[in-house]
């Protein structure tokens, strides 16, 4: 299953770092990465392969909220099924 | 690869624009637990619904989080009641609504569809029972939703079943006087009902349908709005273009949900329905897109033409988003739950009449609306009878829910509370149709009915 990582919030040193190093704990591989920062806010959207995930969707989600919060960033986890569906005829 | 502003185009809807999934209802059949004692009927509905449905919201639920799109609600619609529960006779049926409530609460939805039955030509003995019942029933439970079918552009209207929707609206009205007579809010009465309509509170089960169905109601007036707001002022292709879009992305996050539900509950999926059903909140109102299309209010001139443009738009996108669609499948206009339409009412912009013409050309009818408790019961079927013939005519779904107040006048507001809202009471024309609505009999269906 591939999932879809929104992170969004006011730009700091670290944030990529610290998704990074909790998806590699996790086992999860990054497919594709796109980052941009417009006026100190940074909003990326990573792909990510979730088959050998360690943990559960729901964990993972829960995990990454988490960080969020402690790095004052939103981070949201969500299947890229919703995704293509919206936007693929 | 999706894009990045795909992504945020989703979430937006979301975030932003309160794209949601309004429903994933599960329609159980009710017919293998028919019994000679009601006793037993109700024991064998009460296991087989909580048995059923058990997963029902935990799975909605989780679908939800994965997704990262809200499910607003999880509901169940069963076979109509009068013909499962016929083998127990012209009982008391009032236990069943009891134990479809109790049911109801036990896995946790918030309505249960079914309390039904289907007259347009006629009734049973068991459908007498079921529709004297409906007061009782609805004002002592808290989930159960009723309607009853009193048309059909086959059948015609059957005007005997009109003139005593409008006692027992009274009936309920009177029953429930101390809450808002919320007793009305929960039924419904139709013309050419559907069968796998996941909407409360008109779902029911058909007997044409499987054992279990997943049936998905999606939504999302706030995106279609949203996406108008970004071509403001340009021609009507662009407007239909727009809205045919919109309405092709909000299906397929609705088919995509529904066809999760179904395998991970391992029930087959039955249909997805394209109606914009709005909610009492800010940004979630069909109201708002009829405003963003150019009327000042809905009710002034252009607005049956406003509607009817959505209507078929939201239709024509959602048919190449899915190939199961099916259910009501148009946009709700009810008043109670659309703040747009609440303020149209309070500033004089929207009239029954309006209402009235705005139902030929969108999926509903009358719904929501409140009148002055001391609308004569005639009066409340004459309404419904100009519901149903409309239905009858254009070969489309018809329905009315009107909750004659108690106690209110003209201008009153009347409290429902939650995703039912609060209805601003409407005046009602007071010529008397009283000796037309007694008449009784059967209207014969219209010439265009003899297609075979």
């Amino acid at each position: 299953m591939k999932g879809i990582i929104t992170v969004l919030g006011q730009d700091r040193v670290g944030i990529i770092a610290r998704v990074c190093t909790y998806l590699a704990e996790q086992d999860i591989n990054i497919l594709d990465i796109s980052q941009t920062i417009v006026h100190g806010y940074f909003n990326m959207v990573m792909m990510v392969d979730l088959t050998e995930n360690k943990g559960s969707f729901e964990q993972t989600a829960a995990g990454l909220e988490e960080i969020g919060r402690s790095i004052g960033v939103r981070i949201k986890l969500q299947r890229e099924d919703i995704f293509d569906a919206m936007h693929r005829v | 690869m999706i894009s990045k502003f795909e992504v945020q185009e989703t979430n937006r809807m979301i975030e932003e624009s309160n794209l949601d999934v309004r429903t994933i209802t599960m329609g159980i059949s009710l017919l293998d637990c028919a019994d000679a004692d009601i006793d037993v009927f109700c024991r064998k509905i009460y296991d087989k619904i909580t048995s059923a449905a058990r997963d029902l919201v935990a799975v909605g639920d989780d679908i939800g989080r994965q997704f990262g799109i809200p499910i607003v609600n999880k509901r169940i619609a069963v076979t109509p009641v009068s013909i499962a529960a016929a083998g127990a006779g012209a009982v008391r049926y009032a236990s069943v609504a009891r134990t479809l409530d109790r049911a109801a609460a036990a896995v946790g939805v918030n309505f249960i569809g079914g309390y039904s039955a289907l007259i347009h030509k006629g009734s049973t003995p068991a459908d007498k029972a079921l529709v004297d019942s409906i007061p009782e029933a609805l004002s002592e439970t808290e989930r159960v939703c009723a309607s009853v079918n009193v048309g059909s552009s086959r059948a015609g209207i059957n005007m005997n079943a009109v003139r005593r929707m409008g006692e027992i609206i009274r009936e309920m009205a009177h029953l429930t006087r101390d809450r808002g007579s919320i007793a009305c809010a929960k039924f419904v009465v139709f013309c050419n009902a559907v069968e796998d309509n996941p909407f409360l509170a008109g779902a029911f089960h058909g007997v044409g349908e499987r054992d279990r169905v997943i049936n998905v109601g999606v939504s999302g007036p706030g995106v279609v709005k949203q996406a108008l707001t970004e071509t403001k002022g340009a021609d009507f292709e662009t407007l239909c273009e727009t809205v045919k879009r919109t309405a092709f992305k909000i299906t397929r996050a609705g088919q995509l949900v529904a066809q999760e539900a179904s395998r991970r509950l391992n029930v087959p999926f039955g249909i997805i329905d394209l109606s914009l059903a709005p909610t009492p909140a800010v940004g979630d109102s069909v109201a708002e897109i009829l405003m963003e299309m150019g009327l000042e209010q809905p009710g002034a001139p252009g607005t049956t033409a406003a509607v009817a443009i959505l209507n078929d738009n939201v239709k024509k996108g959602g048919i190449m988003a899915s190939s199961c669609v099916g259910g009501l499948s148009g946009a709700f206009i009810p008043v109670s739950e659309d703040h747009g339409m609440i303020e149209a009412v309070r500033c004089g912009a929207l009239t029954l009449e309006k209402l009235e013409a705005m139902t030929c050309v969108c999926s509903v009818g009358l719904d929501m609306v409140a009148v002055p408790g001391d609308t004569p019961a005639e009066t409340i079927s004459g309404l419904i009878a100009d519901e149903m013939a409309i239905g009858m005519i254009n070969h489309k779904t018809t329905a009315v829910r009107i909750i004659p107040a108690a106690g209110k006048h003209v201008g009153d507001m009347v409290e429902f509370g939650g995703l039912l809202g609060s209805a601003p009471v409407m005046a009602v024309n007071r010529f008397d149709c009283a000796p037309f609505i007694r008449r009784g009999g059967r209207i014969p269906p219209p010439v265009h009915s003899f297609k075979n």
